[in-house]
């Protein structure tokens, strides 16, 4: 399937947050297109997460806003950021240790689960066909990400690169319109790397998903991104094609230099 | 007005008990983030070693409970048994816990409480005992003179004790060595480590400093209201007093230790009475609630926003 | 090969996702029902009724609530037995001032309000975790009770606020031999766990779990935390209201608020640490356990040591052997005994052929 790439349907402006007295996000203004792949790459503790985690509601900017799908807003909780169209990975895995795999990624689907709790003691008609018809997309999204052989897997039990994977799948099963990714790769060896690149590419180019994406592997940002922004100590420093920000003298100086 | 403040007066000594108990919580909590639901058992297990020993100097040597020789040797042997307690509960309790989530570590404080409830009645029976510590219960003379105020002698020792011990406390942790590992473990466990002080060590210190700061709170307690089991029970008091005061400040335990007790008595006293009275049984607790509403991270508390 | 899994491919999601997936474990459910309806009322004593069975079975109620609450949503809470108490107290009072309530719909209610009441003290959850919320639960804890002793109204007037429970009639079935009322109990109790186990294994549980495991990601998910929270408070209240209505109808009969005082709410606590947090089957077998030991170790102290013995020493150790145990189950098995249950299950899975 082609490749389409749409209108801003994030766009943040003048976005400032801090805690305390660390200025973690200064001034910062970028978007989002409809359908491509975006990333935020920086150094460790430049404000990539808590870029991610002002998109999504789980941090409030002191300043700035916010405007998603046409909708501008300046406070709101994350799962009403969920109830419209945004779901995330989280850098350090943030898994329901103590449920399985299956039952991880049905949580994806609890926006779309409207039946009360009455229904469900009972597990009866409605109830139970809404169930089973949410565990089928469940399961597609499983066979997508080839981890059918550990769905009754307790997730605390699987390895870490396995874990990232099912956290992924969870978001998945929400039918984001926005997905936002920090650091999927990271501490995963080649191939499970390459696999993983493989999924966010195939999600971008078959369900057209619109795509965050925080990674510190240059190669694949390279690779995989239509856009890059870099942040530096909360600032903004550049913003472009891949090819333009890995050739911005500034990027080069307070990051890139270190690399290449 | 002036019995106003004799309530007041009144309600902050008896803060200053609450406080005492919150300190207790404070110590463990600081040093391992084990928030300790058996400082209350601890409370009640010294008052009654104290006594039991006592009776058994009589028994046994002759000496009277209320002389200076029996108060000195029940005062030992009641120590001893606190550090014994405190490294019976590292080595069987802790040690096993690691790295356990806190909140399974507390609930194995509920258990250590009926645990040590049941020994400390085991060994020296559970008949409410009176605790004689040598200071009269009398109004203050010339309070009562100038100001026509009655404020209980003992109630003014017991807050002065209750002083010193704080004061001790926190230049125990300001300038000893221990005291600045303690702190350290408090920040990281890491960096304590790499100090070179062993965690257990550290532990155990922790535990026996709160045995010592129970066996005082239960010593002036016992003293006031005789030794009995509601002790351990009154002592629960002390958790409305760390969601006031934050579980981590002592500055934050003693001050809200005074605003719990101070609030108990005046609302027993000028609000009691319109609702049939007893209302010290649950007030505190809802006190410490509805603060929690405005203010979730405490009087001294630093607000925090997760990391994800 | 007798407990196997294997051979039995599920050839829809449907099978798949049936309330117990395994068929040994289908048969073996419906047998033990089916011998706790008919075989038990043919065997057991009058006794066994009345000090044991009847009395397991509440408790197992009550512990299924706080499971839900705290094992399922992880909320901790020591005010179970508050919320017992306001059941109790509703029915008996929905008993008294409405003519012709049926005692279902008395019970019903009387978890209604005990949910109510939940939710007030479940308010606070919405901001603090963990202790501070454990805290909070006391307050309800103590409120409830002086509330109930503080206005006689609750007790219809009667001295010390005790209470006796009206005669159960059922559509003109007169509950009162201890076997009926352990029938009426064991009714209820089913219909109730199987209710909680079909909620566990739905969104609803899962939304529980989820916030449990880790709220913020739960609520990045989009699982609305209020909502969650409130809900388990509710449904966990409700539960123990239910099991106190039962308490004093079924069980003791004639009860004063002081019957559901902290000591319950720790024991309610215990059970389900020792059964095993976040399961259906753990609250039964902590219950159960909990039930048992007392009587156990008076036989055994009675046999070791005759009657020699101050009735004070029994009731110390007893403490201390509560303590030591949850102490001990803490460290060596923090999920229970429905976890070794389940451990045992897996050896068989593999039986005869082992790793
Ligand atoms: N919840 C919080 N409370 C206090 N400070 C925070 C919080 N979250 C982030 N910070 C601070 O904000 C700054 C930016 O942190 P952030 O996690 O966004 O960096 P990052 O670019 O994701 O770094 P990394 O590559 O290490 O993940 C840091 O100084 C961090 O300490
Ligand atoms: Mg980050």
């Amino acid at each position: 399937m082609a490749r389409t790439i749409g209108d801003v349907i994030l766009d943040l402006q003048n976005i400032s947050l801090s805690f305390g007295g660390v200025k973690a996000l200064t001034n910062i203004s970028f978007n989002v297109r409809q359908g491509e792949i975006r990333s935020i790459i920086g150094p460790n503790g430049a404000g990539k997460s808590s870029m991610l985690n002002v998109i999504n509601g789980v941090y409030h900017p002191q300043e700035g806003r916010i405007i998603f799908m046409g909708k501008e807003r300046r406070k709101m909780n994350p799962h009403e950021a969920a109830a419209q169209g945004i779901a995330r990975t989280f850098q350090n895995i943030a898994l329901f240790k103590g449920m399985t795999v299956l039952d991880n990624i049905m949580t994806g689907r609890n926006l779309m689960m409207k039946r009360n709790f009455l229904w469900n003691a009972l597990y009866w008609g409605p109830a139970q066909r809404d169930e089973i018809a949410h565990r089928k997309r469940v399961e597609e999204i499983i066979d997508f990400l080839e981890i059918q052989h550990i769905r009754k897997v307790p997730v605390g039990r699987l390895p870490y690169g396995l874990q990232k994977r099912v956290e992924l799948a969870r978001a998945l099963a929400a039918e984001p319109k926005l997905l936002l990714l920090d650091e999927p790769m990271a501490g995963m060896n080649v191939e499970e790397k390459q696999d993983m690149c493989r999924f966010i590419l195939d999600v971008n180019e078959q369900w057209g998903t619109t795509i965050v994406l925080i990674e510190h592997d240059m190669g694949v940002v390279m690779d995989i991104s239509d856009r890059v922004v870099v942040l530096d100590y909360g600032r903004k420093i550049g913003d472009g094609l891949p090819n333009e920000v890995k050739n911005d003298p500034e990027v080069i100086k307070a990051y890139l230099g270190a690399v290449y | 007005m002036t019995f106003f403040f004799e309530v007041l007066i009144a309600g902050l000594l008896s803060g200053m008990l609450y406080a005492l108990v919150a300190l207790g919580f404070v110590l463990i909590f600081k040093a391992s983030g084990v928030f300790n639901f058996a400082q209350g058992a601890m409370v009640y297990f010294a008052a009654l070693t104290f006594v039991g020993v006592g009776e058994k100097l009589l028994l046994w040597l002759g000496w009277a409970p209320g002389s200076f020789a029996s108060f000195l040797g029940s005062l030992l042997v009641t120590l001893a048994a606190m550090v014994v307690l405190a490294i019976l509960i590292e080595r069987f309790m802790l040690r096993g816990l690691v790295n356990q989530p806190l909140i399974t570590l507390f609930m194995a404080t509920i258990g250590l409480t009926f645990f040590i409830d049941g020994l400390a009645q085991l060994v020296w029976g559970s008949n409410v005992r009176g605790l004689d510590i040598g200071i009269a219960d009398e109004p203050v003379i010339w309070l009562l003179d100038s100001a026509n105020m009655l404020v209980s002698k003992f109630d003014l020792t017991a807050a002065a004790i209750a002083a010193i011990l704080v004061a001790l406390l926190s230049l125990f942790f300001q300038y000893t060595k221990t005291g600045r590992a303690l702190r350290a473990v408090a920040d990281d466990h890491q960096a304590a480590l790499s100090i070179g002080v062993p965690l257990e060590r550290i532990w155990v210190i922790v535990w026996v400093a709160a045995g010592v700061v129970a066996l005082v709170a239960g010593l002036i307690w016992g003293a006031r209201n005789g030794v009995q089991y509601a002790l351990s029970f009154t002592a629960l008091k002390a958790l409305p007093v760390l969601i006031l005061g934050g579980f981590t400040s002592i500055p934050g335990a003693i001050v809200g230790g005074l605003i719990i007790g101070a609030s108990e008595k005046l609302a027993e006293v000028y609000l009691g009475p319109y609702v049939g009275g007893g209302i010290d049984s649950w007030f505190p607790y809802i006190m410490a609630l509805a603060f929690l509403l405005i203010r979730p991270e405490g009087l001294f508390g630093e607000k925090h926003i997760d990391r994800v | 090969m007798i407990y196997r899994e294997a051979g039995q491919f599920k050839a829809s999601y449907e099978a798949d996702m049936q309330i117990f997936p395994i068929r040994q474990d289908r048969i073996a459910i419906a047998a033990i029902v089916l011998f706790a309806f008919v075989g038990v009322p043919l065997f057991a004593s009058e006794y066994w009724f009345q000090a044991i069975i009847t009395p397991a079975l509440i408790f197992s109620l009550a512990a299924l609530g706080l499971n839900i609450l705290t094992g399922y949503a992880g909320q901790l809470s020591l005010g179970a037995a508050g919320f017992m108490a306001v059941g109790a107290f509703a029915t008996y009072n929905f008993m008294l001032r409405i003519d012709g309530m049926p005692f279902l719909v008395a019970m019903v209610l009387g978890g209604v309000c005990a949910a109510l009441v939940g939710i007030v003290f479940g308010l606070p959850s919405l901001r603090i975790k963990g202790f501070y919320l454990a805290v909070a639960t006391l307050a309800a804890q103590f409120f409830i009770l002086w509330v109930l002793v503080k206005f006689p109204w609750f007790s219809n007037y009667s001295a010390s606020g005790v209470i006796t429970a009206q005669e159960i009639v059922i559509l003109g079935w007169t509950v009162d031999e201890p076997v009926e009322k352990y029938l009426l109990t064991l009714a209820v109790v089913t219909v109730l766990a199987l209710a909680a186990k079909n909620l566990a294994r739905t969104h609803t549980g899962r939304a529980w779990m989820a916030v449990r495991d880790m709220d913020v990601a739960a609520e990045v998910i989009g699982i609305p935390l209020m909502k969650t929270k409130l809900q388990a408070f509710a449904i966990s209240s409700f539960y123990c209201g239910v099991a106190g209505a039962l308490y004093a109808f079924t069980y003791l009969g004639t009860v004063e608020p002081e019957a559901f005082n902290l000591d319950l709410s720790f024991k309610i606590l215990f059970m389900i640490i020792i059964g095993g947090v976040g399961t259906v089957l753990g609250s039964f077998l902590g219950a159960a356990f909990i039930t048992l030991l007392p009587i156990f170790l008076n036989q055994l102290f009675h046999a070791l040591f005759g009657d020699s013995l101050p009735p004070a020493f029994a009731s110390n150790v007893e403490l201390m052997i509560f303590g030591g145990l949850i102490i001990f189950f803490l460290i060596v098995e923090p999920h229970g005994l429905a976890r070794l249950w389940q451990i045992g299950k897996e050896k068989l899975r593999l039986w005869p052929f082992p790793h």
